[in-house]
C-alpha cells in the first residue's frame, strides 16, 4: 500500500516534470548575430528602442493599436506613452479593420503611423484595408496620394502552445499583394534595423515579428539609429553543398541543422535568412542555388501556397541547369496550427536534417 | 423622481460607502442596511456604463425613441419656412450653387448617354443628390480634406474640378490625373484636397478618421475632414470602426451619410431597422448628430456650417445624415425600374428635385433668368460634347506606366517584368492596341 502510494506520487511528479518540460520546450536554439556592439537587449527591448527613436526622430510619428498604451501585451511599447504623451502613443478600440484604416488615413496626411496588430492571427479583419487600400493607394491615384509612411507591426509564428490563433505565419497571403513590403526579423539587431527602415520607407510595410523571440533572443544591439536594408537577404553561414533558406525563428533551426549536417553527414550547408518576403532578394538566392545546386526551403506556415512555393518555382525557372536535385520544402503541414500536436507540426531540426540527407542522396 | 433627486441620493451613497473605513467598529451593519435600502435609487459603479439602477424589468424598444427630425430651411415650393434659418447667401453664391448643380446634372446626362453608346466603359450619375454635394461643399474650406464614396462629383465641381478633368478621367487618357488606372468616376485631386475614390465601400471611413486625428495634432489646426458614404455602405464593418474610432479618439471629422433610400436594388428597410444612420450617432457611439433634408441646399449648407464649427471647436466628430432619393439608376450597369416603380422616381425627379427647389427659390427672389439659364445649359452641353470628342481622341498613357507607382520606386522584379513585356510587345506588336497609347 505504502509502496504503491510512493510509486503513485513518484509517477505523478514525473508526469508533472515531463509536462513542464513540454511547456518550456522550444524547438530552436537561438544563434545571436555577432555584428552588434551596444547594449544587451532582447527583441522586445530592441523594438522598444527602435520605436523610441522613431518617435523622437519625427514628431509626426504616432504609435497605436490594442493595449499599446500601457506597454503592449508583449511589452514592446513600454514607457513610450509616458515619454511621448497619450496623444502620440495610444490604445485603439478593439477592431483590426479600424486600426488599419486609421493608419492609412494618418499616413495619407504625411504623418508617420506605426500600427500594431496584436497577433498575426488577427490581421485578417484588416486584410481588405491592407490589400485593397494600403497596397494600392499610390497606384490607383496615379501617385497623387499614398500611405507610404505607415508600418504594421505584427507578432507572428509558433510559440510552443499558441494553437490555432496565436501561432500563424500569414506572410504568404501578403506576398501576393503588389504594393506591400513584408519583412521578418530573426533577432533584436535585425528587428530594430528593419523596423526603422520600414518606418522611413515610402511604402506601406508589414513587419512580422516572431513572438517566441521577444524574450528568448538576446544580442548586443547598437543604441543609436541605424537601418537594415530592405529587400536584401543575409548569408548567415557559408557552405558549398546545400542551400538552406528560412526566415524568422526558422533561421535558428536551420543554423543548428547546418551544424548537425556537418557533424553527422559531413555536408557543408549555406544558411540564408531571406529577411524580406516582398520584394525578395532574387539575386542572392539564385547565386547560392547555382553554387550548391541543392536547395531546401523551410518555413512554419503550411506547405501549399506557402512562400516556399514562390521561391522553389523561381529557383527552378532561373537555375534549372544548376540544380542537381528537386528543390525541397520542409514546412508546416496543410492543417490549422494545432495545440498539443505542435511538436509534430513544426518543420523542426530533425525533419530538416532528414531533408538534407534526402537531397544529398538524390 | 427627478434626475437631480437621484444625484443627491447618489452623493449620499458614495459618502456612506467611503465611511466604513473610518467607523468600521460597529458601524458595518447599519451602513450595510443603509446601502441596501438605497440600492434602487443609486447609480451603478460599473466601469462599462454610468446609469441608475432600476428594479422594474423593462425591455428598451426602438419605438421608445422618437425618430431624429429632419432639418429643412426651404419647402418644396422654394419658400423659407423660418426666416431665422435663411443663410442669407449672396445672389452670387446662390447662383454658383445653382449653376454647379445644373452643370453636374447636364454633364451626368451626356456622360450617361455616352456610356450607353459604348464610348466610355462605365458611369454613375448624381441625379437627385446634387444639393447634398453642393450645399456641403459650399460650407467647407478648401483646406478641409474630402474622402468620398463615388457619388460626390458635385463636391469636385464646387471646388473647381474642370469638365476636361472629369472626362479625361472617364477615358483614362494621357491627361487623366489617375493615369488611366481606375474605372470611370474614380476621381481624385491633390490640388482640390479630394482623396482619390476607390471601389471598396466604406474603406475610406476609418481612413478619414485617421487623417482627421493626424490633422488635429498639427499646431493651430483649422481644417477638418469630411467623409461621404451611402446608407448601404454604413452597413459595412468599416463604418462601425470609423464611428467608434472617431468618437473614442476625438477626431475632427464629419461623417456625411447620403441616405438615398437604395443600395443598388436593396431598399433601406432591408439595410437597417433602426432610425436611419443618424439614429446610430448619439446613443450608439456618443457622437453629435444631425439629420437634414438632402434636397434642400440651404439646409445642408447651414448644417454643414454648424458641423464644421463644432467639429473644429471640440475636436469631436459629427454624424451627418442627408436624406434624398437616388433618382438615377445605381450605375450604367443597372436598370432600377426592375426594383422600383417609375412613378415613384418621377416624383423625386420633379417636385422634390433639389434643382427645382432652388430654382423656385431663385424665382421668388427675382434672381432667376430663364434665358440665361437655357444659355448656360446649352453652353455646358456644348463644352461637355466637345470635351468628349477631344478626350476620346487623346492617347492613353504609355503602357509602361502600368508598372509605375506600385511602389515609390520600381523594384527590380518589376523592372524585369516591364522589360519582359517590352520584348514580347516588340515581337508581337500587331496583336496590341499600341496606336492608342503614348509611346
Amino acid at each position: 500500500m505504502i509502496v504503491s502510494q510512493v510509486a503513485g506520487r513518484f509517477f505523478t511528479s514525473m508526469r508533472s516534470i515531463r509536462r513542464s518540460q513540454v511547456l518550456i520546450r522550444s524547438h530552436f536554439t537561438y544563434y545571436p548575430s555577432s555584428l552588434g556592439t551596444g547594449k544587451k537587449m532582447n527583441m522586445f527591448n530592441a523594438i522598444n528602442n527602435a520605436m523610441d527613436l522613431a518617435l523622437s526622430d519625427d514628431k509626426s510619428t504616432l504609435l497605436f493599436g490594442e493595449d499599446v498604451g500601457f506597454g503592449g501585451v508583449f511589452r514592446c511599447s513600454i514607457n513610450l506613452r509616458d515619454k511621448y504623451g497619450s496623444h502620440r502613443v495610444f490604445n485603439s478600440p478593439l477592431c483590426e479593420q479600424g486600426i488599419a484604416g486609421f493608419a492609412i488615413g494618418v499616413a495619407n496626411t504625411g504623418a508617420t503611423a506605426i500600427a500594431e496588430i496584436q497577433f498575426a492571427d488577427y490581421i485578417f479583419p484588416s486584410f481588405d484595408q491592407i490589400v485593397n487600400e494600403a497596397a494600392k493607394f499610390r497606384y490607383r491615384s496615379g501617385g497623387l496620394f499614398d500611405c507610404g509612411s505607415l508600418t504594421f507591426r505584427v507578432p507572428c509564428g509558433a510559440v510552443g502552445h499558441g494553437a490555432l490563433y496565436h501561432s500563424q505565419s500569414p506572410e504568404s497571403y501578403f506576398a501576393h499583394t503588389p504594393g506591400l513590403r513584408v519583412v521578418i526579423p530573426r533577432g533584436p539587431i535585425k528587428a530594430k534595423g528593419l523596423l526603422l527602415a520600414c518606418v522611413r520607407d515610402p511604402n506601406p510595410c508589414i513587419v512580422f515579428e516572431p513572438k517566441t523571440l521577444y524574450r528568448a533572443a538576446v544580442e548586443e544591439v547598437p543604441t543609436e539609429y541605424y537601418t537594415s536594408e530592405l529587400g536584401k537577404a543575409d548569408i548567415l553561414r557559408v557552405g558549398k553543398d546545400v542551400t538552406l533558406i528560412g526566415w524568422g525563428t526558422q533561421v535558428h533551426v536551420l543554423l543548428e541543422v547546418a551544424e548537425l549536417a556537418k557533424i553527422h553527414l559531413n555536408v557543408d550547408c549555406e544558411v540564408i535568412d531571406l529577411v524580406s518576403i516582398l520584394p525578395w532578394d532574387t539575386t542572392l538566392i539564385c547565386t547560392s542555388a547555382q553554387k550548391t545546386g541543392k536547395v531546401i526551403i523551410a518555413h512554419e506556415a503550411p506547405f501549399t501556397q506557402g512562400f516556399g512555393s514562390e521561391l522553389a518555382s523561381y529557383i527552378q525557372e532561373k537555375c534549372f541547369f544548376h540544380l542537381e536535385a528537386p528543390v525541397k520544402r520542409v514546412t508546416g503541414w496543410d492543417t490549422p496550427f494545432p495545440h498539443v500536436f505542435e511538436p509534430f507540426y513544426l518543420p523542426d531540426k530533425h525533419r530538416c536534417l532528414s531533408a538534407i540527407q534526402e537531397i544529398v542522396n538524390f | 423622481m427627478s434626475f437631480l433627486r437621484k444625484s443627491v441620493h447618489l452623493l449620499g451613497a458614495v459618502a456612506r460607502r467611503q465611511q466604513p473605513q473610518q467607523v468600521i467598529r460597529g458601524a458595518i451593519s447599519t451602513a450595510a442596511r443603509d446601502f441596501s435600502s438605497e440600492l434602487p435609487s443609486d447609480y451603478a459603479n460599473f466601469p462599462g456604463a454610468k446609469a441608475p439602477f432600476v428594479s422594474k424589468l423593462k425591455l428598451i424598444h426602438p419605438e421608445d425613441y422618437a425618430p431624429i427630425p429632419i432639418y429643412r430651411v426651404m419647402d418644396r415650393d422654394g419658400y423659407i419656412a423660418d426666416e431665422s434659418q435663411d443663410p442669407q447667401l449672396s445672389r452670387e453664391v446662390v447662383e454658383k450653387m445653382f449653376r454647379d448643380m445644373v452643370l453636374l446634372n447636364t454633364m451626368d446626362k451626356i456622360l450617361y448617354e455616352s456610356q450607353r453608346q459604348g464610348r466610355i466603359s462605365f458611369y454613375m450619375t448624381n441625379f437627385g443628390e446634387e444639393a447634398s454635394h453642393i450645399g456641403s461643399a459650399a460650407a467647407l474650406e478648401m483646406r478641409d480634406l474630402i474622402y468620398g464614396q463615388y457619388r460626390e462629383a458635385g463636391v469636385l465641381v464646387w471646388r473647381g474640378f474642370r469638365i476636361d478633368q472629369f472626362i479625361d478621367q472617364c477615358y483614362g487618357n494621357v491627361d487623366d490625373l489617375g493615369r488611366g488606372k481606375q474605372m470611370p468616376v474614380h476621381y481624385g485631386s491633390r490640388e482640390l484636397n479630394f482623396v482619390t475614390i476607390s471601389s471598396p465601400l466604406s474603406t475610406q471611413m476609418p481612413q478619414a478618421v485617421g487623417a482627421a486625428y493626424a490633422m488635429k495634432l498639427r499646431p493651430e489646426n483649422d481644417a477638418c475632414v469630411v467623409c461621404y458614404f451611402g446608407e448601404g455602405a454604413a452597413s459595412e464593418g468599416d463604418a462601425h470602426a470609423a464611428f467608434n474610432f472617431a468618437a473614442t479618439l476625438g477626431c475632427p471629422v464629419i461623417l456625411f451619410c447620403r441616405n438615398n433610400g437604395f443600395a443598388i436594388s436593396t431598399p433601406s428597410h432591408e439595410q437597417y431597422r433602426g432610425d436611419g444612420i443618424a439614429g446610430r450617432g448619439p446613443m450608439g457611439y456618443g457622437i453629435a448628430t444631425i439629420r437634414v433634408d438632402g434636397t434642400d441646399v440651404f439646409a445642408v449648407y447651414n448644417a454643414m456650417k454648424m458641423a464644421r464649427e463644432y467639429t473644429l471647436r471640440e475636436n469631436k466628430p459629427v454624424v451627418f445624415e442627408a436624406l434624398a432619393y437616388r433618382v438615377g439608376h445605381h450605375s450604367t450597369s443597372d436598370d432600377s425600374t426592375a426594383y422600383r416603380p417609375a412613378e415613384e422616381i418621377e416624383v423625386w425627379n420633379s417636385v422634390e428635385h433639389p434643382i427645382s427647389k432652388l430654382k423656385r427659390y431663385m424665382v421668388h427672389k427675382g434672381w432667376f433668368d430663364e434665358d440665361a439659364e437655357n444659355e448656360f445649359v446649352k453652353d455646358v452641353r456644348k463644352k461637355v460634347l466637345k470635351q468628349i470628342a477631344v478626350s476620346e481622341k487623346k492617347l492613353k498613357p504609355n503602357w509602361r506606366e502600368m508598372f509605375e507607382d506600385v511602389y515609390a520606386e520600381m523594384p527590380d522584379h518589376l523592372v524585369a517584368q516591364q522589360k519582359e513585356l517590352e520584348k514580347h510587345i516588340e515581337a508581337h506588336k500587331e496583336h496590341y492596341p499600341l496606336k492608342n497609347f503614348k509611346q
